[in-house]
């Protein structure tokens, strides 16, 4: 049923939204990597004044085994507001909860109880083979629908991977969202600029490239995804695609300025294959056209061999591997996952091409192992991986585990699993939270992977109304 | 038209111009977009000139229609299309799907025309025309005076389009102006009334309305 007024939790502007109140609970996706166990969405409580502080307070299982949850998103945010289809009434309620390994997707109602959510819908992956796709990953609120990517095609593990639109209200598939793919064929991230009618896709791998393990032939021989796609998001047609080079290797996570008259964004490039550093670019209009050009450079960090698992072991160094990265809503910082080295970077990007680096915190590390402060004697695996930030841009919450089978080869003696909170100071600068830190056990054998913020966070919703 | 019905027709322009989905919200977001109040001013009338559109083909159609059959048919019938249309909007939750923000004048103009006619804003003007004409068939309901009156009876709906059409662009424009320049777009968090739910209760309303005054 809709609303009276607009769901509260939509803002026309990103300054109002970063005004917003803080988030008092986070959905995390965990998974279980053998996939004996369902997988989950685990409810943890970030209310400070709350007993259950840093805690998992809720527990949602899925009704099957070997799902690999990965990415999700709400069924509305702030776009709802946009005036060419407004529906602001609809309820910010339901998560839309893809399987990676599995192509089903689940819609999850988080109203009645927000700490015990309901898996209230289950799409099979025929609907989305239908559409002609499989794996599915990242969710966005449209004006139109709910857009979501896919790694793969519906039939046999390969390409071309792309889109699909969900109905906003039934949810059902409604097919597939390319009138025009060019020479498009690896998927992997999308965003927008929802007042520019520009959709931005990214390139990671095929199924068949992915799903057993990163495949060093196939990296060494740079055939990961290394380019950006600009779609009209109007014509649903592939308008320019951008080269970065082939040896940087895996153009995954894209962070648009969220301010609707900006038009750039940043993207990170996981690893080059030349000097095994990683890279964060930015894309901008430049006359007619678009541009990628290179912002950050993060050195792979040089390690002993006995030190490295065997797939690093001939290269002598760990590569950052900047797997993720978010990007607050006043768009002035930008947060830089290096899952390999353990670190997460903070960014002052006021200057999109100058970045100047304010803030650092390093948990685990594949060499590192640095350990959350308030259990000095547990040697983290796994890094900072997904991230996300507040509305306000005061919290930044990461988790550790990448992707199944890639977790096995860089922490082949277990990636565990493990959620973090750091406080951002005003002006930049990280510090740890020493209250908040639900890891091990308290996941019930899962790794955990994207979380997401009740109300909305800083990669879940876009705005039509500029700020000023 | 009597005064009565162009009060009728100017009040439910109002009404449509208050609606931010039918543009004045569109007018604001370009106008913001590109910081400029000209953006926003120039925007205003293809989104009327598209509404007109929409409002005219209803209007034309049914006042054509009443000259040549019996007057109360078309406010029977009409009205039965009204309280169903309504009711339909009212129980569905589906919205108008639209992908695209940077509209051209007459991209523009297509948008309000599709948006007006998705949500049935002619159809809502057919009691003020239903029942006046209905009326005016008693008055000189003459053989041979029906033929001759179908171009002249659209022409009655085209005017009725018209003075609802201006209503609507002063209410649009006047509410568009007061949000870029003084309010600002968060009002709209709080102020953003559904009139969705509200348009479609008025249409069941009006529609019923229409069958009970004509069937009379």
């Amino acid at each position: 049923m809709t609303r009276w007024t607009p769901d509260p939790t939509f803002y026309p502007s990103p300054r109002d939204a970063a005004s917003a109140p803080a988030e008092k609970l986070a959905y995390v996706a965990a998974f279980d990597r053998a996939a004996e166990q369902p997988d989950a969405i685990a409810v943890v409580d970030t209310d400070p004044g709350s007993e259950t502080y840093g805690r998992v307070v809720g527990w949602t299982d899925l009704p099957h085994t070997g799902d690999e949850l990965h990415h999700f998103g709400w069924n509305a945010c702030s776009s709802a507001l946009c005036p060419t289809a407004p529906h602001p009434h609809v309820e910010r309620r339901y998560l839309i909860v893809p399987g990676l390994r599995s192509s089903r997707i689940y819609v999850i109602d988080t109203k009645d109880d927000p700490r015990a959510p309901r898996v209230v819908k289950e799409i099979p992956a025929q609907d989305l083979a239908a559409a002609g796709y499989s794996r599915p990953h990242t969710i966005h609120c449209g004006p139109d629908g709910i857009y979501v990517s896919a790694l793969g095609n519906g039939t046999d593990g390969g390409g071309p991977g792309g889109i699909a639109v969900l109905d906003h209200t039934t949810f059902e598939v409604r097919g597939q969202w390319e009138a025009d793919r060019g020479d498009q064929h690896l998927a992997y991230d999308f965003w927008w600029h929802l007042t520019r009618d520009v959709l931005v896709t990214s390139e990671w791998g095929t199924p068949d490239m992915i799903e057993d393990g990163i495949v060093p032939e196939l990296l060494l021989g740079r055939k990961y995804g290394h380019r950006l796609h600009f779609w009209d998001l109007a014509k649903r047609t592939l308008v320019q695609s951008v080269d970065l080079g082939d040896q940087y290797q895996m153009t995954l996570e894209l962070r648009p300025a969220h301010e609707p008259t900006k038009e750039y964004g940043f993207v990170g490039v996981v690893v080059s294959v030349e000097d095994l550093s990683a890279s964060v670019w930015v894309w901008h209009r430049d006359g007619g056209e678009f541009q990628v050009t290179k912002v950050i450079d993060i050195p792979a960090e040089p390690a002993a061999a006995e030190d490295l698992p065997p797939a690093l072991q001939p290269f002598g160094a760990v590569p950052p591997l900047v797997t993720d990265i978010d990007l607050s809503v006043d768009d002035k910082f930008l947060y830089v996952s290096c899952w390999g080295t353990g670190e997460l970077k903070q960014y002052d990007v006021s200057d999109p091409f100058h970045p100047v680096e304010v803030g650092s915190v390093r948990l685990g590390g594949v060499v590192g192992r640095v350990a959350h402060p308030s259990f000095p004697d547990e040697r983290l695996a796994g890094g900072p991986q997904m991230v996300e930030v507040s509305r306000d841009g005061k919290r930044v919450y990461v988790t550790n585990s990448l992707y199944g089978s890639w977790d096995d080869q860089f922490y082949p003696d277990g990636v565990g699993a493990w959620l973090a909170k750091i406080d951002v100071a005003g002006g930049g600068g990280l510090t740890v939270d020493p209250a908040f830190f639900p890891h091990g056990d308290d996941f019930r054998g899962r790794r955990v992977h994207q979380t997401r913020l009740q109300g909305g966070d800083a990669s879940s919703d876009s705005y039509c109304f500029p700020s000023a | 038209m009597s005064w009565g019905q162009i009060a009728a027709l100017a009040g439910l322009g109002a009404f449509h111009g208050l609606n931010p989905a039918m543009g004045w919200l569109f007018s604001v977001a370009r106008g913001m977009q590109e910081r400029s109040r000209g953006v926003l001013l120039r925007s205003l009338p293809p989104i009327a000139l598209g509404h007109l559109a929409s409002v005219a083909i209803v209007a034309s159609v049914v006042s054509a229609t009443e000259s040549v059959v019996a007057g109360n048919v078309v406010g029977i019938v009409g009205g039965i299309v009204l309280v169903a249309f309504g009711l339909w909007r009212l129980l569905s939750e589906r919205h108008f799907r639209w992908a695209g923000m940077r509209l051209s004048t007459s991209q523009l103009a297509g948008w309000s025309f599709l948006m007006s006619s998705a949500h049935g804003a002619g159809l809502m003007l057919l009691p003020v025309l239903a029942v006046g004409a209905a009326g005016g068939h008693a008055d000189h309901a003459m053989p041979g005076t029906r033929l001759d009156g179908t171009p002249v009876a659209a022409l009655e709906g085209l005017a009725a389009a018209g003075v609802h059409t201006l209503a609507m662009f002063a209410v649009m424009a006047a509410l568009a102006i007061a949000v870029y320049q003084f309010v600002g777009v968060a009002i709209l968090r709080r102020a953003w009334f559904n009139m969705d739910r509200l348009w479609a209760g008025v249409m069941v309303g009006t529609g019923a309305l229409t069958i009970a005054l004509t069937a009379s």
